[in-house]
């Protein structure tokens, strides 16, 4: 082991020049894999984040909905009916819709509008003002995203721009308090009172009287939690008309998520496999050159296990070091990344990269291992 | 002083090519004492490597017993194999003899790294080895950095410094000059003697017979003359010159 360490050290230093070249190709490499990550968990994040910090533990869609909370509809009766179930501790309903704040500097800006009853779950909780009072209240809960893209503060009063028949509906609304961590389909979220939201989301001329709130999904909070199958079956036996599902199931069917997820998580699969090529073609191309010399070592009495493992562990540190400048590469440059880019430097996802980065450096060079053990040492030295 | 070191009898090296056989080294039967220095010659493809190779423990022979500190060679597991290696043989090979990521000195520490013996004594007798061998300037630099001739008798203190049995030495003055070609033979003969081993060098340039005690000629695979006497020895050597 300690001869192993030492004669894989030796060659790292006296070639320091080449193998630092390699390290960099490996940074790069991390670099791009963490980004990837960050990427898709920011992504994710800007999609599903409101749905997984909902306080709720199942969401109820129209039956035959598929769970995509844009297709399920379900009226007030729906909402009792979920409520009288024995073991729900609370039943809050969703609706979705998208509209535009119209800034003070003549631009818009795109929000998921939500409405959603105060104090049931749906509403998260709210970190500054307060929550509004009425269900009819014109009064509104901004996500701190909304005050990032512009300069709303709570007390500000915002008009609101939608399209209802054929007309350019304004609505204004008082901003009493801010949430965080809010993000629903990519944009950032106000949330209404459903009735104001009734009157003020965009619709079609058919709808233009309507004042009962339709809703699409209901966020369902247990008594006790850890029951959900049972919970779930016991809903949709006792609501008509109705499915259940888990908050998972519900992030998994958001529109675009799963295909989005799949996308950067085989491009982040494919990065950590050019790596593993770079690697192993880089170990494998040395290895050849070194025949003579691993010849040498053999001949004057190291075992395969001494050539083996310094082979391993000159891998495993150059690979480490890779990753270890590659990772403060991306550190550094996620500190000049503007909030408004959906880059989200999660703990587990970058712990993962990098536990895969550091073993494709092994697997890469597992070839070049295998190959340098079998080398004989009186062959080698005929090669001369 | 008289003990047997080295002893093969009736060594058989057969090589097949393209389906013919070739008896690199046919029935060569020889001792060498400890504290005895031999040289092996004959022309070109007369299977001096092939002899050498075996003595190292690198390549098996097709029939016949080679014994080193009275170790039938056979009878061992490879494991053991590797652990005579590197303990009981030291051996420089034709050409690319070093790691070339290792300096001198470190190349020659490798030898006592390998058998657990780098300690601070160990790393003064590498020194004063490598100075006696003229490369007290040499220390530190790396192989890409010395001569051929210098890398050579790098070669020859890895191949002294861990106190082996058996020293072998393939062509060590292939590289060097006439007049450096003899100090290092000389160098080499000395360090022999006074370490009581069992020293073989193989060598093209019979006037390099002078510093040795022994001669074995081999012809085709065959030992063919073994020139015993110190005149003999002599004469083989002063021919060489011309
Ligand atoms: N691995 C091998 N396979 C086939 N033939 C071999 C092999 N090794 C050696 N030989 C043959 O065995 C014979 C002896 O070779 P060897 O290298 O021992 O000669 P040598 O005396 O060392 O020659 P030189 O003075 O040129 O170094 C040669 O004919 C050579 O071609
Ligand atoms: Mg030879």
């Amino acid at each position: 082991m300690g001869l192993s360490i030492y004669l894989a050290l030796k060659e790292i230093w006296r070639n320091r020049g080449r193998f630092f070249l390699v390290a960099l190709v490996i940074a790069l490499i991390t670099l791009l894999v963490l980004f990837i990550a960050a990427l898709g968990e920011g992504l994710g994040t800007n999609n599903r984040q409101y749905v997984s910090n909902l306080d709720a533990q199942l969401i109820v869609f129209l039956d035959k909905s598929d769970f995509i909370i844009p297709s399920s509809r379900l009226d007030q009766s729906a909402l009792k009916a979920v409520r009288r179930v024995d073991g729900v501790a609370d039943a809050g309903p969703i609706s979705t819709s998208s509209t535009a704040i119209l800034l003070d500097n003549g631009k818009v800006l795109k929000v998921s509008m939500l409405g959603v009853e105060a104090g049931r779950p749906g509403l998260p909780p709210v970190i500054e003002g307060r929550t509004y009072q009425t269900q009819l209240a014109k009064e509104t809960v901004i996500d701190r995203n909304v005050a990032l893209r512009s300069d709303i503060k709570v007390g500000d009063e915002i008009t609101i721009r939608s399209t209802q028949g054929t007309k350019d509906e304004f609505f204004t609304l008082k901003v009493v308090g801010l949430t965080e961590g809010q993000a629903y389909t990519f944009q950032p979220t106000i949330f209404v009172p459903p009735s104001t939201w009734e009157r003020v989301r965009p619709k079609s001329e058919a709808e233009a009287n309507k004042t009962v709130p339709d809703i699409n999904v209901i966020a369902v909070k247990l008594e006790d939690p850890s029951q959900t199958e049972a919970m779930k079956s016991k809903i949709e036996a006792n609501v008509s008309n109705v499915q259940v599902a888990d908050i998972e199931t519900t992030i998994s069917n958001i529109p675009g998520y799963s295909a989005q997820q799949g996308t950067v998580q085989t491009q982040g699969a494919f990065t950590l496999l050019i790596g593993v090529l770079v690697i192993g073609g880089f170990f494998q191309i040395q290895i050849l050159q070194k025949v003579p010399q691993i010849g040498v070592l053999k001949a004057i009495g190291s075992s395969n296990a001494v050539v083996g493992l310094a082979a391993v562990i000159q891998i495993m540190v150059v690979t480490a070091i890779g990753v270890g400048i590659g990772g403060l590469l991306t550190y550094v440059f996620s500190l000049f990344f503007p909030p408004t880019i959906p880059l989200v430097f999660n703990g587990n996802a970058s712990a993962l990269a990098i536990a895969a980065l550091l073993f494709i450096g092994p697997a890469g060079g597992l070839v070049s291992v295998i190959y340098a053990v079998r080398i004989e040492p009186l062959k080698a030295l005929r090669l001369s | 002083m008289n003990t047997v070191a080295l002893e093969v009898k009736n060594v058989v090296k057969t090589f097949s090519v393209d389906g013919s056989k070739i008896n690199a080294v046919d029935d060569v039967s020889f001792k060498v004492n400890s504290g005895e220095f031999v040289a092996l010659v004959g022309p070109s493809g007369s299977g001096k490597t092939t002899m050498l190779s075996i003595l190292a423990v690198l390549l098996t022979p097709t029939s016949g017993q080679v014994l080193i500190d009275g170790q039938d060679l056979a009878k061992m597991s490879e494991k053991q194999r590797v652990v005579l290696r590197r303990e009981k043989i030291g051996f420089t090979f034709q050409s690319n003899n070093l790691i070339p990521y290792l300096t001198a000195k470190e190349n020659v520490e490798f030898m006592l790294r390998l058998n657990g013996k780098a300690n601070r004594a160990g790393r003064v007798r590498s020194q004063e080895l490598l100075a006696r061998l003229g490369l007290n300037d040499r220390l530190h630099n790396l192989p890409a950095q010395m001569s051929g001739g210098q890398q050579q008798r790098v070669a020859i203190a890895r191949a002294l410094i861990h106190n082996p049995t058996v020293v072998l030495a393939d062509e060590p003055t292939a590289s060097l000059d006439t007049e450096r070609a003899f100090q290092v033979v000389e160098t080499f003969a000395n360090l022999i003697h006074e370490n009581n081993r069992a020293g073989i060098m193989v060598t093209h340039d019979l006037r390099m017979c002078k510093y040795v005690d022994r001669v074995l000629q081999m012809r085709d695979g065959k030992l063919v003359q073994i020139y015993e006497t110190k005149e003999e020895v002599m004469a083989l050597a002063r021919g060489g010159d011309h």
